[in-house]
Formats: structure tokens, sequence, C-alpha cells
């Protein structure tokens, strides 16, 4: 069969099925739709983070979501393409955020958002801290250490007992909170390729159409979803 | 100076559901009517339309249909001792913004207060006597009786398209309907409408302890209808997509669905959007208003538009912070007691129990805003407040209202929040769990209140607004109370697993969880101008050509949502506007 110009490989579909298990009917047209395999991370052009940003966020994402077991991991899902375009959108900014001082950024948790840093800063001006950290305990930066120290760097950060400023304290709140929002949202914002995520959890999407499902009692959905643009996985 | 427009009759002050309503009800008076809305305009289409609306993370979670704290904000302390900070970005409440406000974004559950609720002070008193009322709890007797709303109640539902199955029509008890709600004199527009699994189940357990379940009243259409100003609504499909989305279908009642188009055609109303009011002016004898200044946001200039009447219809915080500004009523003084304007303010008590069930399905994304089964059998007026130690009470309901994932991913207890075992319980358990929610009222108390902050600013060089708010013993007890029963029938529906979520003693206000945006209080009804900012009509004592709308108005908040309330109290005054004030401009009390 010759591929016709404009129009998807045969070829890329078919490697595309191998690839995938379980491909729906649906799945089939997706994938014909499919223009091209997105950019491998590594050649991703960055909207907001730097070279060792980005660094830091691959591997963090990968453990804060990892690829073993059922279901995509945070890479699998390109979670760090979403965080990088969230933080060089609004959210990044606190555009929608009352951002005056003063400032009490030591405040009891309970009272909110009260760092004058917005989550953009907040990345940039924790990581290389975090780094210093790991580096200090542990002899490199955390995007060089294995697996399981990287976990409990994580979990210190968690506990807040990494060190950082009360300016920095909600890193990683946001950090896990972007994850999973990369994870699970639409795929347009740049995470949940192919909206692996929500085929892994059973959620449909956009499909947003259930009359008929109302009293279809203890019966499970069988439509994959679909994505605000149209995609079917 | 201020550029100044052309006299109107009234000038209303946001373009929510009182707004709304009081701009149609003035307008078919034949009056002169502006809107001054502070955001953006908006509508079913373009602005709502499917598949942009479907979008969990742009409105979901980044909140971009809700009031932006960039623009106005609140500073929030928990008592009188600590230092008030910005609510900077928004967690506990989404006040709305734009054309419609929160009656865009809302879920739609629609009920009336209990009669009880509406005199409390003399239903406690008469029951128990005035001594198990806590010195500090400042709760009242509103002047107007269930008796006296209910026309309004009737009319606002049958306008905003309410569906529901009545359980006192007349005072005639209904099967099928809730038998402790208060006598309606009308079935509701539309019938209820048809519940998920999770509300089906819950009913069945509750039935079987000799409860008394009924579906959840709402404003989601069941069916197509058409309402008195010709609006037409249509037949859910069970999206799932109501809470912080605007509903693109025209099922879910707003502004949008039900008033505006027929609002606009009217040549004597106009509306502006991007209109920020800063001020009410006052005449110099300062018994009226003369009208307000507002922001111009495209002109970039401050605007004095003159009326005969000023109504503010804006929310609940906004209101007081405008009257504050304004010098509407005095303000609330929380050490001595004195002054009316930002007391009151009160919250909602909520709590619930989340149960798991490995091998059956939900299929959680079939949901709307007002799903499911309810039952009232634990509300203020059935439960016996001097046995129990508390005032107060709650509904419960079982009904999905969207199983949209970042947000709606309930997990066992104990799962880790990320790993790979927060990985595995997101496969294992999605779509698994239901739960049974409990809408508990939340009192007034003398603590609980609102004034200006003296730090913060808004872009404009206002002071915010200062919210003292924290928990008191009495609610914390009444929602302990509702954990147990709850906890009772959850058990008995011998789920795998089973969790709960309910204030427990000593809680403090937390910020950032959401919780509800029942803000209610601030500028309280009352009998006499020392005790509240309004009188029954909804009319400031002190300045008889205005009037404020909204859950502002409650004396203390129901335990059940507020909207069919505010929508029945704005009708009210609508009505007390036709046919007492235009005649005779005065003090109508």
């Amino acid at each position: 069969m010759t591929d016709l110009p404009g129009l998807p490989s045969r070829r890329s579909f078919l490697k595309a099925s191998a690839a995938g298990a379980a491909l729906s009917g649906f799945a089939l047209s997706a994938k014909a739709q499919a223009p091209q395999p997105p950019v491998p991370l590594d050649q991703y052009e960055r909207e907001y983070l730097n070279g060792v940003e980005w660094a830091f966020v691959l591997a963090a994402v990968s453990r804060l979501i990892p690829s073993e077991g059922d279901g995509p991991g945070a890479i699998e899902a390109r979670v760090p393409v979403f965080i990088d375009r969230q933080l060089a959108g609004d959210y990044g900014a606190a555009s929608d955020w009352y951002m005056e001082g003063p400032f009490q950024p030591d405040a009891d948790p309970l009272r909110g958002w009260q760092t004058p840093l917005n989550p953009a800063q907040i990345y940039r001006e924790a990581i290389p801290l975090v780094d210093q950290w790991c580096t200090d305990q542990h002899g490199a930066i955390f995007a060089d250490l294995d697996d399981d120290v990287q976990d409990a760097v994580l979990t210190a950060l968690q506990k807040n007992e990494a060190g950082l400023a009360p300016e920095l304290k909600d890193f990683f709140t946001i950090l896990l909170a972007n994850t999973k929002e990369g994870y699970l949202s639409d795929p347009m914002y740049g995470g949940n390729h192919d909206m692996q995520a929500w085929v892994y959890v059973g959620f449909p999407g956009a499909r947003a159409n259930y009359k008929e499902w109302v009293d279809r009692f203890n019966v499970e959905y069988p439509l994959g979803p679909v994505s605000i643009k149209g995609e079917r996985a | 100076m201020a550029r100044q427009e052309k006299k109107r009759d009234v000038v209303i002050v946001g373009l929510g559901w009182t707004g709304a309503i009081i701009g149609k009800e003035l307008a078919d008076e034949g009056l002169d009517v502006l809107a001054l809305e502070r955001g953006h305009d908006q509508d079913t289409v373009p602005n709502f339309q499917y598949p942009d609306m479907i979008d969990e993370l742009k409105y979901g979670i980044r909140l971009k249909m809700m009031q932006k704290p960039s623009q106005q904000t609140v500073t929030i302390r928990r008592t009188e001792s600590e230092t008030a900070l910005p609510y900077r970005s928004l967690g506990s409440f989404l006040p709305g913004n734009g054309v419609g406000g929160a009656g865009t974004h809302w879920n739609g559950l629609n009920w009336r207060p209990q009669a009880e609720e509406l005199r409390l002070r003399s239903y406690i008193s008469e029951r128990w006597g005035e001594g198990i009322i806590p010195e500090d709890m400042t709760i009242g007797d509103y002047p107007v009786s269930y008796d006296e709303m209910e026309p309004f109640f009737t009319r606002f539902e049958k306008v905003a398209g309410i569906s529901g199955t009545a359980g006192n029509l007349n005072g005639q008890r209904r099967e099928g309907g809730n038998p402790f709600e208060a006598w309606r004199s009308e079935e509701y527009p539309m019938p209820a409408m048809p519940t998920t699994y999770d509300g089906h189940k819950f009913a069945e357990a509750a039935r079987a302890m000799g409860y008394h379940p009924f579906p959840a009243p709402g404003g989601i259409a069941s069916t197509s209808y058409v309402n008195e100003y010709g609006m037409q609504m249509g037949p859910c499909n069970h999206c799932g997509f109501c809470e912080r989305y605007g509903c693109y279908q025209y099922s879910k009642s707003s502004p949008q669905t039900t008033i505006l188009d027929a609002l606009r055609r009217m040549p004597n109303f106009e509306y502006r959007t991007e209109s920020e009011v800063l001020r009410v002016e006052m005449a110099a004898d300062g018994r009226t208003a003369t009208g307000v200044t507002y922001f111009d946001e495209k002109a970039g200039e401050e605007v004095f538009q003159p009326a005969d009447i000023v109504v503010l219809a804006s929310y609940q915080l906004n209101n007081v912070h405008l009257m504050l500004l304004s010098g509407i009523g005095q303000p609330y003084n929380a050490v001595t007691g004195e002054g009316v304007t930002g007391k009151n303010y009160a919250y909602q008590m909520n709590g619930g129990v989340t149960m798991f069930f490995k091998d059956e399905h939900f299929n959680p994304f079939v949901g709307t805003g007002a799903n499911g089964m309810c039952i009232d059998d634990f509300g203020i007026n059935n439960i016996d407040f001097g046995a129990e130690g508390f005032i107060g009470g709650a509904y419960w309901r079982s009904g999905q209202t969207n199983g949209q994932p970042i947000r709606s991913m309930p997990l066992p207890s104990g799962t880790p929040a990320w790993g790979a075992d927060w990985k595995a319980a997101v496969g294992e358990w999605y779509g698994h769990a239901m739960s049974i929610g409990t809408h508990g009222s939340c009192m007034s108390y003398a603590t609980n209140h609102l004034d200006l902050d003296p730090t913060y600013t808004d872009r404009h060089g206002r002071p915010l607004m200062r919210m003292t708010f924290n928990w008191n013993p009495n609610d914390i007890r009444m929602t302990q109370f509702m954990k147990g029963k709850a906890e009772e029938v959850a058990r008995t529906m011998n789920p795998d697993l089973m969790q709960s979520s309910f204030k427990s003693e000593g809680a403090q206000y937390d910020v950032r969880p959401y919780q509800t945006t029942h803000n209610t209080g601030g500028h309280i009804m009352s009998e006499s101008p020392t005790t509240g900012a309004v009188n029954k009509f909804s009319q400031a004592w002190d300045k008889h050509n205005v009037f404020i709308t909204g859950a502002g108005n409650f004396v203390q908040n129901i335990q059940y949502n507020p909207t069919g309330l505010v929508g029945g109290l704005a009708y009210h005054t609508a009505h007390a506007i036709r046919t007492q004030y235009l005649s005779n401009p005065r003090n109508l009390v």
C-alpha cells in the first residue's frame, strides 16, 4: 500500500497498533488521525523551564507517577510538557491571584497561599536549592540519584524537611498537584498523552452525554474517551 | 473628574440571579433600568458551548469562570487576635464573575427553607426555652414568615425551572416527596430527575432504616420547559459538568437560560459589562442614594451613574463591601455588638461518608449537579435540640455530580499521595466509590463578622473587606451527630471500605480546600433598624431608595443550599418595589 502525502502512514498506524495493547475499534480511527508522533521529550522545545529545571521535573514526576505497573507513568503521559506550558502561562504567573503585600510566608498553612512568589518563580527558586541539598546530602543532583533516594528526597520535601525557606514551602504541593493535573487533564494541554491516563482509570473525557446511562445500574460504561479536539483513544 | 451618565430610574449592581430578577420585574413595570456588571458578558452560545466547556483544567481547576482575586478578594482571620491575611487564590469558596454570576456555575440544588428556620429563635424559645441558645449565638427570626414567602418561592421555582417531587402540597403529604418540607401551593414545574446507582443504593438503605428518601430538587431540566418569560430549557443529558461550568445545552437553571434573553430584548433595559461599582453616592442629607460611581474598564475612567433607585444585587461579600465603603448601615462592632453592616456572617457545615465497593460500577461521570436521593430526617425541624445539645440540622444526599478525575478521585484513606501505590489505587478505585453528603446549617455568632481591613487594598486603593470566621462548637456538635447517623446507614450497605470526613472538635477554618460558596449574612433582614441592615423588603433601613438582595439577607444560614431562598426574597423585594414603593417612595417599614 502506498502512503499518500498528507495522510497518515499505513506503516506508522500498524506500528502504533502493535505497541498499544487492547486497542478498540475507536482507537483505529484515532491512530489514523494522529498526524505524527510527538516530539521526544529530550527534543521538546521548552517554553519556561531551563535545562536544569527540566532535568529535575523529568526525574521528579517519574517518581511521583512512576512507569512501573499498570497504566502510564507521568513520563509516558508527557506530564513535563504540561508543567512547562502551565508555568509559561497565566497559572505560572499567578495572574488571577491577589499578589499585593505585605506577605507572611511563614503563616499557618491553613491560611493559604501567602508567599510573594508565583508558581513559576517557586519552581525557579526551589529547584537549584533542592539540587544543592541533594548534592550536600547524597553527593549528586536530584536527577542523578537512584530511585529510592529520589523518593526519600521527595518525602523530605513533602514534609518540609529539605530546608526550603517559608517562601518556597508550597513547592512540593504545587509540583504534585501539577503532576496530577498533567496526568488527568485534556491532552490539549500537553499531558495525558493519547488519553492513556483516562483509558487507565476509565474516564470517558469529553463525551458528556449519558442520558441512557443514568439507570443502567452497576454496568460498566463501555466506551473509551474522546478529547475536546475530538481525538479518540 | 468622573464622567457622568444620563440618569436612570434604577441602577442595579451585578447581573446574577437577583439582578436579573429585579431587572426584569422593574423593566416590566416600565422603568428605565440599567445593570452594571463588573465582569465580562457571557451567554450559552458562544461562551458555554460544547466541547470547549467540557474542560476540567480550565474551569474546574484554574477556575476561569470565577472572580479573580487580583480584581477582588477579602482578607481572612479566624479570631479577633489574629492578623487577617488575603485570600490570594481561590479555595474554600468560589464567587462567580461576569453576567449571570454564580448562577451560571452552581450545581443547581434548589431548596426552600423550612418554616422553622425563618423563625428560629422563636421556635427554639417556645420548645426548649431561650436558655439553650448560647450567649454568643446571634440567631434571630427573619422578619418574613414562610407563609408570606410561599408565593415567591413558587414564582422563583417556576421561572428557574426546578425539577422535583412535592412532599407537602397544600398540607397534603405526598408519596415520594420530602415529608418534612413546609407546604407548597403547587407541584414543582418539572418532574424529578432520574437518579444514578449511588442514589438508588442509598435510598434503599435509608428506607430500610425507616427514613424517608426523596429525589433532590434541582434547577436541572428533566424535560422540555418554557417559563413565564418565554425562556426555553431542554432536558439534561447528565453530562456531569455543572459545578464550576456553564451549561452548554440550556438545561441548568441560570439567569442566561431563564431570564436574560427576555430582559435583553426590552428597550427600557440596558446593561454594561466591565463596569465595577466602586461606591454608592449619597444625597447631602444622607437619607437617600443619588446613584453609583463605577470604574469603566474599557475607558479606564470613573463614571458617575445617577439613579432614583439603587439595587445592590452583587454577591453577598461584594454587597457588604460596597455598604461598608459607602456608609450604608452602621458598621458592626464585634466587641460592643452595636452596628449592623457586617453582622451575622455565616457559612455552611458539611460532612460526608465515602464507601468503596470493589466489584460495583458507579460510572461517576454520569451525573448532574443536583443528582441523587436525599433524606431530611435529620433536618432542623426534626431534631430535639434540648436533648442533643446543639442547634441545627442537615439534609443528606447521595448523588454523583461529576467524575472529573483531577478533583473527583476518592481513594481509601491510607493511600499514599504519590508513587506506585497512588497510581495503582487510581486504577483500582476510580468508579468504585459513592458517598453520602450531609449539608448542614451554620448559626450566626457575635464573633463571625465582616468589616474593612486596615492593611490590604484593592487595585482602586479601596480597603479589602476583612472576614473574621471560625468554626463554632455548636456546629461541630451538629456535624458530629450527623457523622454517627450517616456511618450507621453506610455500614448497612456493606462496603469493602468506608471513611468519614466531618469537622471535629477544635477544627480551625482552612481557606484552602473547597467547602461551599454559601457565604451568608452581613446585611441581614431585621424587624428593627438596630438589629439588621435591611427591612423585610430588603430595603436599607437608613437609605430608603437602596435595596440589597442576596444571601447577605440571611439572619442565619439555613441547612440547605441558599438559592431558593435568595430567589424567593428577590421576588418578594421586586413585588414590594412595584406595589408599594414606586407610588410613594419611603421607608416601607
